[in-house]
């Protein structure tokens, strides 16, 4: 199933490249592009461009070099500072993931037990509160939010609790590593509030409506009818079948984080893959994106498989080959 | 008769609808923004509504009379005479039209929600950028609905190696990050509204696919599907006539919800600085001019925002509305 998957994202990136005004190689000599740059750097980067993309060969071959050269995780060299795609890359997805898996991280660790209470107090005065609270999370623009949590918190108007900038402070590379660690949690408590709510928003209103169609089902009537106590049946019998669907939720989840992380990045100046994004695509850096969309779209599909596979290891009643 | 059961499936669900208290009041403020679009140039516009001069009468809309499309009519109407009579909108500014002399002033008598910093008047340009917002949510969302029900109905209908094609394609399009694959899109094409409603229409189709896809599997082994093709009717009618409409309900849904996500899209694009090319007015535009003055600036932070804000959460809540009315069910 893999394979399929990956040969489709492949394609689609390559497709997205070509559909871009004019080949790489003329958009690197448009005077606006390479502007102050000599004659000499230009005809380089044609010919870079060129070999890469071996544009003077039919549109089929071409995507078969690009495929050989991608497979060994060669995306090219960068067309702002010539390093290899790939090192700048496996700088800032580390820095990416610190921030999309904590917050994926917290999503889950809050969003059960809210899911959970909510259902099960449901119609209550909590469970509304928190229902109109994650309902009003859910509509806020991100960016929004952002400049928000900068204006009140981050020195902006109000207080100024939290740097809105970079990863760390300057000079935390001599600090001890609790230090330079309480420093970089420091750092990140805005943006990753940023890029938590939203899933979590969505994630509790996913847990408790799981919860509430599995509190219905029979076999819970039946713990009841046994006379489990209470706490047995909503945290054994009913907790455990909620969650498979919020599983799967994860792999739709990851996505979304890499996207957010364009804007709470490119917002808080976070050295990260999104903010890389959003600076190849402002450069028409196109080795860049074409990396990052491959690699993303591969990191996606890794968290897809293994969700898949987490599916199935708590509902015995799935199987792989069934479900494929 | 078939008509008729439709009908009264649709006034069963419009009455679940309306009995929503929330839901209800949610569609009223829809309409609300509707009309603010729509009337945008006679709420805000620095041209007066109503003129009465030298014995006669300009109405509705002076801007669209030849003998005023050069004069200013602030001038105009200080010398206006006591026989005639002026009308401006509530707003009387143009969203485009600067004002070096109030750079950045906050909200005042004058400009109720303060000036932008080129001294444009912030209401205005939030009027003007609803119909913007709501324009790209409803294209895009009509490209990706179209888009994706006709796929989602061949995959269903038909099954085996199609249905595997298409399958597998939406599996890849759900590996890529939407909104990276969109600005990248947005970015290589030349900036216009058009194909921002294009690139959010051919990337956000892939849940409306599947949806379409699952209720086609579900209403081609009913009865009446086989005895459609029985009496020999070809497969585009019963696609269309038959199930179509069948399975229409969740895709309604999930349009509403897709075109509170449209909007918010769109105002990142804007924020972004990939939105609409200037002057035009938007949303995520003013919110972007706010990040240079976030200092100070508050109310050029707030109300842009909060208007993002309340109409993704009218459009949420309708959605929410009509899943329920469909699917009492649901409802909990």
């Amino acid at each position: 199933m893999i394979f399929p998957t990956l040969f489709g994202i492949s394609l689609i990136t390559f497709f997205i490249i070509q559909l871009a005004p004019g080949s790489p190689a003329e958009l690197k000599i448009r005077p606006d592009q390479t502007g102050a740059l000599g004659e000499q750097y230009t005809q380089e980067v044609i010919e870079q461009t060129r070999r890469l993309y071996g544009l003077d060969k039919p549109i089929h071959i071409r995507y078969f070099i690009w495929l050989k050269q991608i497979i060994t995780f060669n995306f090219g060299e960068s067309y702002k500072d010539h390093r290899p795609v790939m090192d700048i890359l496996l700088e800032r997805i580390p820095i990416s993931l610190q921030l999309s898996l904590s917050s994926i991280f917290l999503v889950y660790l809050l969003a059960v037990p809210i899911g959970v209470y909510s259902a099960y107090r449901q119609k209550g005065l909590l469970d509304r509160i928190i229902t109109l609270f994650l309902f009003i999370l859910y509509s806020l623009p991100n960016f929004w939010v952002a400049m928000m949590l900068i204006l009140f918190l981050g020195g902006g108007r109000f207080l100024d609790w939290f740097p809105v900038y970079g990863l760390n402070s300057e000079g935390a590379d001599a600090f001890g590593v609790w230090r330079w660690l309480l420093d970089r949690l420091w750092h990140l408590v805005l943006p990753i509030t940023c890029l938590t709510y939203g899933g979590l928003a969505f994630l509790s209103r996913q847990q408790r409506g799981a919860m509430l169609e599995v509190i219905r089902e029979d076999y819970i009537r039946t713990a009841r009818a046994k006379g489990l106590s209470e706490k047995l049946v909503v945290f054994k019998h009913a907790l455990r079948n909620s969650l498979i669907p919020i599983i799967t939720l994860s792999a739709a989840l990851f996505p979304a984080m890499l996207g957010g992380s364009v804007i709470v990045e490119s917002i808080f100046s976070i050295p990260g893959m999104g903010k890389l994004g959003f600076e190849a695509i402002l450069a028409r850096d196109y080795p860049v994106i074409m990396a990052i969309a491959t690699i993303s779209a591969f990191l996606t599909l890794v968290g897809i498989l293994v969700a898949d596979l987490v599916y199935t290891l708590v509902d015995p009643r799935i199987s792989f080959e069934a479900k494929r | 008769m078939k008509a008729e059961k439709s009908v009264s499936y649709w006034r069963m669900v419009f009455a679940r609808f309306k009995s929503d208290r929330w839901a209800l009041s949610a569609f009223w403020v829809v309409i609300i923004l509707f009309l603010v679009a729509i009337f945008a140039p006679i709420l805000a516009n620095d041209k007066p509504m109503i003129l009465f001069y030298k014995q006669k009468l300009y109405f509705p809309a002076v801007f669209s009379y030849k003998e005023f499309s050069e004069s200013d009519f602030k001038e105009l109407s200080k010398e206006l005479s006591s026989s005639d009579f002026v009308l401006f909108p509530l707003v009387p500014y143009h969203p485009n039209a600067y004002d070096l002399l109030e750079v950045l002033s906050p909200p005042s008598k004058r400009h109720w929600l303060g000036t932008d910093d080129r001294g444009r008047d912030v209401l205005a340009r939030l009027i003007w950028g609803a119909r913007i917002s709501l324009s790209v949510g409803f294209v895009a969302v009509g490209i990706y609905l179209v888009i994706g029900v006709i796929l989602g109905a061949i995959a269903g209908y038909y099954g085996g190696w199609v249905d595997n094609l298409i399958s597998r394609f939406i599996e890849v399009m759900i590996c890529f990050p939407t909104f990276f694959l969109i600005i990248t899109i947005i970015a290589f094409l030349p900036p216009s509204i058009y194909n921002i409603m294009i690139a959010i229409g051919i990337t956000g189709w892939t849940g409306v696919a599947r949806l379409v896809r699952g209720e086609f599997l579900k209403i081609r082994q009913i009865e009446y599907v086989e005895s459609a093709r029985a009496l020999g009717a070809k497969d585009r009618v019963i696609i269309f006539r038959h199930i179509l409409p069948n399975g229409l309900a969740p895709v309604l849904v999930v349009g509403t919800f897709g075109v509170a996500e449209a909007i918010l899209i769109e105002s990142a694009l804007s924020f972004l600085g990939f939105g609409a090319p200037p002057p035009t007015p938007s949303w995520g535009e003013i919110l972007s001019q706010s990040r240079s003055y976030i200092d100070f600036a508050w109310w050029l932070a707030s109300f842009p925002g909060m208007i993002i804000f309340i109409t993704v959460t009218v459009y949420n809540l309708v959605g929410e509305g009509i899943r329920d009315a469909i699917d009492p069910r649901l409802k909990n």
